[in-house]
């Protein structure tokens, strides 16, 4: 199986550290995971913000890395509702047959983290290690794009020493929104501080989610309440063989 | 006389100062998580709640893609009851054949049943202009009127109000408008209740006309539909002599069976009751019996507009019961007079633009953005409105409509850039040489929440970021540089 790692814009440039645990946690398991260097992003910025045509030669530019791959892997639910839903609406208004045909092969075989490890590698227990009180956020797109469900907590409870901690009110959205989070920054802000206050609440040490977009807008709440909990991604957590750092 | 929407900011001025009121951040925090959980018990206890869904919004989709013979089928229905079918382009028409059925009676007032479609066109502001008072008589629409307000919700309009705001509306304007409240009200809501009711008692008795919207429209028997929780709907459908309804014209069923979904549906949806309390049910005119004469006026206002949109026109199975508003993180935060209709909320947020088209006003074009596309609208909606889908159709509408202006926006250029860059390996790498090191320059200390430095502001359009938020500094290293070094093996 030739697996690709899409590790999204954010990843790339601003949490390198994201996508080298997913690299680190699939060579444990055995998926020897390429990094096609081609890769820009997904394109979710523009479409979500209504610029159909300028994302076209970046929805091109996805399925022209992606392609002949049997599978894309993203840490990002969000990236993965894009890929799905939306890359499809691109290529429709591209109205080139070749990347309408391109979408339609690329989009179904890109995964979520989770979805990837559970659904195609068939695993729980990825043998990590974290001896810390974790709480996690499930991010709208993937609970309600991706209906991803009690996957990314399954994975959390066969953590050894990992002990997860309730978030109160955690089906409620965090507030970042892509664009949102700066066209209207004061509701954004309203939402994060509530969420921020509910990770703060849960007494957890850690907080971890599986899109790095959702985490840098809560994590950005939390660093300026000068706040001790830790925001970590999903795979940071399961690539880890010990205390963090 | 209530206030008006007209020249309200755009969503984001808007939601800023409410969310600075914090008493109506505290009363819309213990409103909407009560009603959420009401409806998600009604909800949870029925087993096939999805088969419900799925054919709400399937008998609305075909009823809407044959929209004129079931609308004429209707027209037929009503007429061979007696009733007088008229037809209404937009607002404006609405209203002057309500002011001139009003007139041809001689009244100078009508008691009104809560109803969207008199809201939207403006109806009680109209009537004024003739002369004519139009006395709104469920509870909640009583309290906005009488404090000169706005609705803040569609069925709950007065949301935004507590007990205590309530006892001093009814305290300083009941006398104005009729009956006056007890000198000695307290907040208590069975007080509240009965003060609302002596007041209105003496409106629902002297009427001749009443104006009612409907639910539904069931077009082989020309029956109107009213469900309602207070009684006053039903007061206001019997006991006058002349009974005006304005129903949009997607409010139409073919038949009376289809009303079998959404009277589950409903209920359970907006107040988390499995039945609301009164149901009132009028097919024209029944001899000796009811209004002796009634009018139906059919409104369209915009939604041919809105059944034209490939995407949009589910927008229009619709049946108002705002489990989307209770639902949505940013209506809760904002409220609803934020979004400058009487449809606030994310239904508010696709319906306004809908109706209205975009590209026409700053206002208007700024509601689908009034959203982080959560999806929890879409979760709850009876009918399967998947808004976050209409919400990025409708912002590709608002760009499209401002593409080819002389000086493009600043957002425009910035996605342009974006969207070369982020195609582009070769130049987003670029870009992270340049940012990099400047980025790092403006990161400062060690944040526990990253362990990594912290930019805490920077200039330009992301300067709205850094109000209350931080962001850690590049890192030294990219994951592509990392890559390209190490091969993947750290």
């Amino acid at each position: 199986m030739r697996v690709a790692l899409q590790v999204t814009c954010i990843g790339e440039a601003l949490f390198p550290e994201t996508g080298q645990a997913v690299v680190t946690l699939l060579r444990r398991l055995g998926v020897d995971v390429d990094f096609p260097q081609g890769q820009g992003c997904c394109g979710q910025p523009m479409v979500n913000t209504g610029y159909l045509d300028e994302a076209i030669p970046v929805v091109r530019n996805f399925v022209d890395t992606f392609a002949g791959y049997d599978a894309v892997v993203t840490p990002s639910g969000s990236c993965t509702g894009s890929a799905r839903h939306q890359h499809s609406l691109v290529a429709e208004r591209s109205g080139d047959p070749a990347l309408i045909r391109a979408v339609s092969e690329v989009s179904p075989r890109v995964y979520d983290l989770a979805e990837f490890l559970i659904d195609v590698l068939g695993v729980d227990d990825v043998g990590a290690t974290f001896p810390h009180t974790v709480t996690y956020h499930p991010t709208c797109h993937s609970s309600r794009l991706l209906d991803i469900g009690e996957r990314p907590l399954r994975l959390l409870q066969a953590v050894r020493g990992l002990q997860l901690v309730d978030l109160p009110g955690a089906e409620q959205c965090c507030g970042f929104g892509g664009t949102f989070s700066v066209k209207n920054a004061a509701t954004s802000i309203a939402m994060g501080t509530d969420k921020a206050a509910a990770v703060i609440g849960s007494g957890a040490e850690v907080l971890v989610a599986g899109d790095r977009s959702c985490l840098m807008h809560i994590g950005g709440v939390l660093s300026r309440a000068k706040s001790s909990v830790r925001v970590m991604h999903l795979a940071e957590i399961l690539a880890s063989t010990g205390p963090m750092s | 006389m209530t206030g008006t929407f007209v020249g309200m900011p755009a969503f984001p001025e808007a939601a800023r100062a409410a969310l600075g009121n914090a008493q109506l951040r505290a009363n819309l925090a213990a409103a909407t998580s009560t009603i959420r959980a009401k409806r998600a018990a009604a909800v949870g206890e029925l087993a096939g709640w999805e088969d419900l869904r799925l054919a709400g919004a399937a008998v609305k989709d075909s009823t809407l893609a044959k929209l004129d013979e079931h609308l004429l089928t209707l027209e037929a229905a009503l007429t061979a009851r007696g009733a007088v079918v008229h037809w209404a382009s937009d607002a404006a028409q609405a209203c002057e054949l309500v002011a001139s059925i009003a007139q041809e009676h001689g009244v100078d007032e009508v008691v009104k049943v809560k109803s969207m479609a008199t809201a939207e066109i403006g109806l009680n502001e109209a009537l004024a202009s003739h002369g004519i008072a139009a006395w709104e008589t469920d509870l909640a629409e009583l309290i906005v009127q009488l404090g000169h307000d706005l609705p803040s919700h569609i069925l709950v309009p007065a949301i935004h109000r507590n007990r205590s705001e309530v006892r001093d509306i009814f305290t300083s304007a009941m006398a104005a408008a009729g009956r006056a409240a007890p000198a000695d009200l307290t907040d208590e809501p069975a007080r509240l209740a009965e003060a609302a009711r002596l007041h209105l008692r003496e409106k629902f008795l002297r009427a001749k006309v009443a104006v009612s919207g409907a639910n539904f429209a069931v077009a082989d028997t020309g029956t109107l539909v009213v469900v309602e929780s207070e009684g006053n709907g039903r007061m206001c459908l019997t006991l006058p002599e002349v009974l005006i309804s304005v129903v949009g014209i997607e409010k139409v069923v073919p038949t009376w069976g289809d009303l079998d979904i959404y009277l589950q549906t409903l209920p359970r949806s907006s107040t988390g009751e499995r039945m609301n309390p009164y149901t009132s049910t009028w097919s024209g005119v029944t001899p000796g019996d009811g209004p002796q004469e009634v009018h139906v006026i059919l409104l369209d206002n915009g939604r041919t507009r809105a059944l034209a949109d490939r995407v949009g026109r589910q927008a229009l199975r619709c049946i108002r019961c705002s489990a989307c508003l209770n639902v949505c993180p940013v209506y809760e935060r904002t409220g609803g007079h934020a979004y400058g209709s009487v449809y606030p909320g994310p239904i508010g947020a696709i319906l306004n633009p809908l109706l209205k088209g975009v590209g026409v006003d700053q206002q208007t074009d700024s509601l689908p953005y009034a959203s982080t596309l959560c999806g929890a609208c879409f979760e709850v909606c009876p009918v399967r409105i998947d808004i976050p889908d209409v919400l990025v159709h409708l912002r590709a509408q608002v760009v499209d409509a401002h593409r080819g202006t002389a000086i493009p926006s600043a957002e425009a250029i910035a996605m342009k850039g974006a969207a070369r860059v982020l195609s582009s390996s070769r130049l987003l790498a670029a870009a992270e040489r340049v940012g990099g090191p400047v980025g790092r320059i403006l990161g400062v200390g060690s944040s526990p929440t990253t362990g990594r430095p912290t930019m805490r502001r920077i200039p330009g359009p992301g300067a709205a970021w850094f109000t209350a938020r931080d962001l850690p500094a590049p890192p030294r290293e990219s994951f592509r540089n990392w890559w390209r070094r190490s091969g993947g093996r750290s």
